[in-house]
């Protein structure tokens, strides 16, 4: 008897003491990543990062175009992905609520919420990039898009299902109309969720590589236009990582720097809008 | 626009189907299981990718799942209730941090640990044991399907755990505190209790997990090498389908290739759909469940 109240003591211990281990062991890998992007972009960040174009190998330079080329595309993916997406939430969660079609849907969207980024790459380049027969920014734009409108579907039709009923039958029996109800009541209402949701969006779309390393492509010289081949970040540090030169090196490790804070700033945003939201 | 959703999930599958139908026709179903890929000579077989694939995500479930319930288990039982927030959001950063990062990480800080410390020791410790000999000895390049497997496993572990303490937070506290005043320890709860309630959940959590590892691009291109010889080691460098796409496409210089690759993409998009579609109804049922008793 007691040798099995031992056993089941040690048990208990071992299991304890094995899952911190196993959370150290994350945190470990965490701090370590965040630690190497941290000392190695800071120390590669010159003022003319920001100020300069992409470099040959061998000469300094900066990631001016890149930067530019990945603010261009993200507002595109922005532009595209927010209406569909909020409009779907709204058309899932006011209209068909409980039905077969928002199941169906939403389970579909959940699958594209984690479905491969590269195939969706692949799937802009036979739409967008063939027929046209070169590749382009709107291509990359669109591919964010694409990568963007499931997170934004889930985040605001769950918002938007959070808004009590109540707020809706007031509204409905005032006497105004279901869309007025639906677009100044239920969608004011849910707004802070569905800012939550494209800030989310805007964060994972800024990282994202894959979508565009065969839809924007890369370019070396400054482009504003979106229907030429376009730098941006994240594929110029694919590239410039992947190179043998040392400068290219600093300069991807800049890049990721600026990529990685812009990301941890956004989800701090995102916390403290989602807090003021759960207040409300 | 709800009805865009369904469009795009249809035609992203028709399309890759459509641009890797040369492909299919040209090798037929040889396709999977060749293994060659000879861009000069125009012949492309997948096999090599696929087990590429398949491998670097079994590495990153064997280190990816046990870590996720650690730190569910971590987070729901063990924990100080004012450290749970703080480290529940840590782990969730690991999620934010784009691939590219954990890609480059990996191939300047990772690799070249895996060099000079985990694969020489490897080498020397496991050089005599069976089957372990095979798959953990080799040259010590560090560039390869285990390194690839653990970064894998390393990034995957947010979306598990997440779920996992999400659901095992949600289990009625009456089922635990029944078996807590029956004298079980806090692991007896965990293992008799918790698990068994939020069973489909943490397969579900899994599969997502799987999912995710089956389809990541960035991480693993830089540190898997791009090899297209089959090796028994895990050391060697290999491809996985996402990989061999990222690194050949633009390069692809015949219709052949292109289709090839595309074809690849048809047949990781299939896959992925598979396992993913299996998570969802796996979380669905729970969903259901708790909503029928609410």
């Amino acid at each position: 008897m007691n040798l099995l109240i031992l056993r089941r003591k040690l048990f208990d211990v071992v299991m304890i003491a094995l899952s911190l281990g196993a959370t150290a062991f994350t945190l470990f890998w965490l701090a370590w990543i965040l630690w190497t992007t941290i000392t190695q972009g800071a120390s590669a960040l010159r003022l003319t990062i920001f100020t300069q174009m992409t470099p040959p190998p061998g000469s300094d330079g900066g990631l001016l175009n890149a930067f530019f080329g990945s603010f261009m595309m993200v507002l595109l993916g922005v532009v595209v992905a927010t209406p569909i997406g909020v409009l779907a939430a709204i058309y899932l969660a006011e209209y068909k609520r409980g039905t077969r079609v928002a199941a169906v849907i939403g389970f579909v969207n959940d699958i594209l919420l984690s479905a491969p980024s590269i195939v969706i790459g692949l799937f802009i380049y036979e739409l967008l990039v063939l027929p046209f027969g070169h590749f382009s920014g709107y291509a990359g734009g669109v591919a964010l898009a694409m990568i963007m409108l499931p997170i934004v579907v889930r985040s605001s039709a769950v918002a938007l299902e959070l808004v009590p009923p109540e707020t809706r039958e007031a509204a409905l029996a005032l006497g105004l109309p279901r869309w007025k109800v639906t677009l100044s009541v239920i969608a004011r209402a849910a707004r802070p969720g569905i800012i939550t949701g494209l800030l989310l969006g805007v964060a994972r779309i800024s990282g994202e590589t894959a979508p565009l390393l065969f839809t924007a492509l890369n370019n070396q010289y400054w482009n504003a236009n979106l229907g030429a081949p376009m730098a941006n970040i994240p594929v110029v540090i694919f590239q410039y990582a992947m190179s043998p030169y040392d400068n290219w090196h600093a300069l991807a490790w800049a890049g990721a720097f600026i990529v990685m804070l812009f990301v941890l700033m956004l989800g701090i945003v995102t916390r403290v809008v989602f807090r003021q939201g759960a207040r409300a | 626009m709800a009805l865009a959703v369904l469009i795009i999930l249809g035609a992203t599958g028709f399309s890759m189907f459509w641009g890797g139908r040369l492909a299919f026709q040209t090798f037929g179903l040889h396709f999977i299981v060749s293994a060659d890929w000879d861009a000069v000579a125009h012949q492309f077989g997948a096999l090599i990718p696929i087990y590429g694939t398949l491998v670097t995500a079994a590495i990153s479930l064997i280190i990816g799942v046990p870590a996720s319930f650690g730190i569910a288990f971590t987070l729901t039982e063990t924990a100080p209730r004012w450290l749970r927030q703080p480290l529940s959001v840590a782990v969730e950063l690991l999620a934010s941090i784009p691939s590219i990062i954990y890609g480059m990480w990996g191939l300047f800080v990772f690799a070249p640990f895996m060099a000079s410390v985990v694969e020489p020791w490897l080498n020397d410790h496991l050089a005599n044991t069976p089957i372990l000999s095979t798959l953990f000895t080799g040259p010590p390049i560090g560039i390869g399907m285990l390194t690839a497997g653990i970064i894998l496993g390393i990034m995957i572990i947010p979306f598990i755990s997440s779920v996992m303490w999400t659901v095992f937070n949600a289990v009625p506290p009456q089922l635990k505190e029944s078996a807590i005043a029956l004298g079980a320890t806090r692991s007896e709860v965990m293992m008799k209790v918790t698990l068994p309630y939020t069973r489909n959940a943490v397969v579900g959590a899994i599969f997502l997990g799987l999912g995710r590892a089956l389809g990541e691009t960035m991480a693993v291109t830089f540190v898997l090498g791009n090899a297209h010889e089959f090796a028994k080691s895990l050391l060697m460098p290999g491809n996985s389908i996402a990989a061999v796409i990222a690194n050949e496409f633009t390069e692809a210089d015949s219709p052949i290739y292109t289709s090839s690759l595309i074809a690849l993409g048809f047949l990781l998009f299939v896959v992925t759909f598979i396992v993913l579609a299996i998570a969802r109804l796996f979380l669905y049922r729970l969903g259901r469940i708790e909503g029928a008793r609410a």
